[in-house]
């Protein structure tokens, strides 16, 4: 395999007396669809946000396409390509699909060579092209994301990201909310952004979601990366055991 | 394909015409003031007429010019409550400042000009600091804005010393503010045809009763800020970060819009409009009067609900808020010409004001509706 996009090494976060996240290394490879798994409380969420810049670790490094991004601002981290997709979304839903992938980004154009005015149909035919590369069918673009489905809003977020030469694509629970159909669209969209050559770190709590999609699981446990699996090694049983620790306490734990 | 041929089926047969549905729930305050202007022309004597039509647009100046920077203001999830005494604020300071300037020797035009500037200006001051409070302090604007609506009104008053208007404005200045408070660039006289910029003076009484105003300055004033703040709401990127705060903050925030300064600035339109109206309503009343737009600030608020703006942000327009103005000014003239108690302009205005926001509902009930089909 190639050099890793991404490396974290050594990164540790408290929160008072908590540790967050323990002196973990965690890398991503271009291309592939790294899961990052664990129970509630385990520090994926934490780890996420050291990476994306939300948080500043206390200790260890996190090196991006070559350079060190470990205490740069969210939007500077963003600005090199990592793009994090929050299960809000973060979409005006009261704007269509164009004003959204241009959000804070409009494009404008001079009318009668003077004033200023934003440039929506040039933006609705950008949105549209990246939809279309992304094999993403909405029926008008015109319309409101409000009167999308979950599925096809999630659609836009991710287009959105891939619009703007996302480097690293993270998702947070991106199937949580969604219908079976819409799940599979999610997750097809997963593969054409690895198809792409862009990673993907997706955080989840549905194993079949993670074992559809991801060529590598990491498993947190209390702060702590306790596994690291490669797709072809992974069963469910074997995460579950890794999520609930009985891995390491041997095979008389209790499984829930 | 057996199943979705039967859905398809389905959707061709809908239970009511979903477009006609939409163009009603989209446009029905068009339809609703159409419908109230007919009314009022086929049973009040005098009613259809030039001269009135002149006088319901000039009447509806005051509510329509606070109703623009509220739009902004509600488009953002927000109400701004203090606007009522910012148009007394502006409209005292306005009339002080001419007031003093004259009286101690300056042309009245240059007086004039003064006294403008500095009610614009000093109706800035109460949207800079709503802005902030709401923006910066996150104080819900409905209390940011109320505890400015106490602070205005104190202000204003203490300009007057607690008088209900600004005393001692000369008659020079008072001939000069009607001129342009009740001017009209273009007249319609009797036997005279057209006239521009000024009525003639040698008119006979019975002409003078005839006289039609077709162009009145304070619309054309109005006029121009609709326009103004209408483009910029809908076509600049300051208008689209407007809907996209609106919609949701955090997306706003994370696509890197600023939003505190977006807000703060918004409050400061909202003051600005609310400015031009207590100018405008010095210049029509030719009295600096602190409770200038006390009734009309609640009636701004039912203008910019009326035209379909929606009380939760992300949606509506300036066209909406002018309609909604036009429906209340012409109630309160139409009433009156049918020599109906003037008092039932409010709870006609209430009734429309609760079909209003029925509408809105109606309207996002269908739009769900249509996106589960």
């Amino acid at each position: 395999m190639s050099e890793a996009i991404l490396t974290a090494s050594g990164v540790s976060k408290h929160f008072g007396g908590l540790t967050a996240v323990d002196n973990v290394d965690f890398e991503v490879y271009p291309g592939e669809v790294v899961a990052l798994l664990g129970d509630n409380g385990a520090g994926k969420s934490t780890l996420i946000k050291c990476i994306s810049g939300v948080y500043r670790p206390e200790s260890g490094r996190v090196m991006f396409d070559g350079s060190d991004i470990t205490h740069q601002p969210p939007a500077d981290i963003r600005s090199r390509g990592i793009e994090t997709i929050y299960q809000d979304l973060a979409l005006a839903e009261n704007l269509d699909v164009g004003a959204n992938v241009f959000l804070g980004k409009e494009v404008t154009r001079r009318l009668f060579g003077l004033l200023p005015v934003t440039d929506d149909s040039y933006m609705r035919q950008e949105a549209s092209g990246v939809l279309d590369e992304l094999d993403i069918h909405i029926p008008s673009l015109t319309q409101k994301l409000v009167n999308l489905s979950g599925g096809q809003r999630q659609a836009v977020a991710i287009a959105r990201a891939m619009y703007w030469n996302a480097q690293l694509v993270i998702m947070d629970e991106p199937t949580a909310a969604l219908g079976v159909p819409e799940q599979r669209k999610v997750l097809a969209l997963i593969r054409s952004l690895r198809e792409g050559n862009i990673p993907v770190i997706l955080i989840s709590h549905t194993m079949h979601d993670v074992m559809a999609v991801a060529d590598r699981m990491v498993i947190m446990r209390r702060g702590r990366v306790v596994a690291n699996i490669a797709r072809a090694e992974a069963s469910e049983e074997i995460i579950v055991r890794h999520i609930v620790g009985s891995a390491e306490n041997g095979e008389n734990a209790v499984m829930i | 394909m057996a199943v979705s041929a039967a859905s398809d089926k389905a959707k061709r047969q809908p239970i009511v015409n979903a477009r006609f549905v939409e163009f009603l729930t989209k446009s029905w305050s068009y339809l609703f003031l159409l419908g109230l202007v007919v009314f009022f022309s086929l049973t009040g004597t005098g009613f259809f007429s030039v001269r009135n039509f002149s006088s319901i647009l000039t009447t509806s100046t005051l509510i329509m010019l606070m109703s623009i920077g509220q739009t902004y203001v509600v488009i953002t999830a927000g109400i701004d409550l203090s606007i009522g005494w910012t148009v007394g604020l502006s409209s005292v300071t306005t009339a002080r400042v001419m007031r003093d300037l004259a009286a101690g020797g300056a042309d009245v035009e240059y007086a004039m000009l003064a006294g403008v500037f500095a009610g614009l200006l000093v109706a800035l001051a109460p949207g800079l600091v709503n802005g902030l409070l709401v923006a910066r302090v996150k104080v819900p604007p409905f209390i940011a804005t109320l505890g400015m609506f106490g602070i205005v009104r104190g202000a204003a008053f203490l300009l007057t010393d607690g008088q209900q208007v600004v005393r001692g404005l000369s008659a020079e200045l008072r001939e000069a503010l009607r001129g342009i408070g009740n001017g009209s660039l273009l007249y319609h006289i009797p036997d005279h045809g057209l006239v521009w910029f000024r009525q003639p003076p040698d008119l006979e009484p019975t002409q003078i009763r005839q006289v039609s105003q077709l162009l009145p300055y304070p619309v054309l004033i109005t006029a121009l800020v609709v326009i103004v703040f209408a483009f910029i709401l809908a076509r600049t990127k300051f208008g689209r970060h407007t809907y996209v705060i609106g919609g949701s903050e955090e997306a706003a925030r994370r696509s890197g819009i600023n939003v505190d300064l977006h807000l703060i600035i918004i409050y400061v339109i909202c003051g600005f409009t609310a400015g031009i109206a207590g100018v405008l309503h010095l210049f029509r009343f030719t009295a600096g009067a602190p409770q200038a737009g006390e009734a009309a600030l609640l009636s701004s608020v039912a203008a910019v609900v009326i035209g379909g703006t929606n009380l939760f942000g992300g949606e509506g327009d300036i066209m909406g808020a002018v309609v909604g103005s036009l429906i209340i000014a012409v109630l309160q003239t139409g009433l009156v010409i049918l020599n109906i108690d003037s008092i039932w302009q409010f709870i006609v205005v209430g009734v429309v004001i609760i079909i209003a926001v029925l509408v809105n509902q109606l309207q996002s009930a269908l739009e769900r509706l249509q996106s589960n089909v």
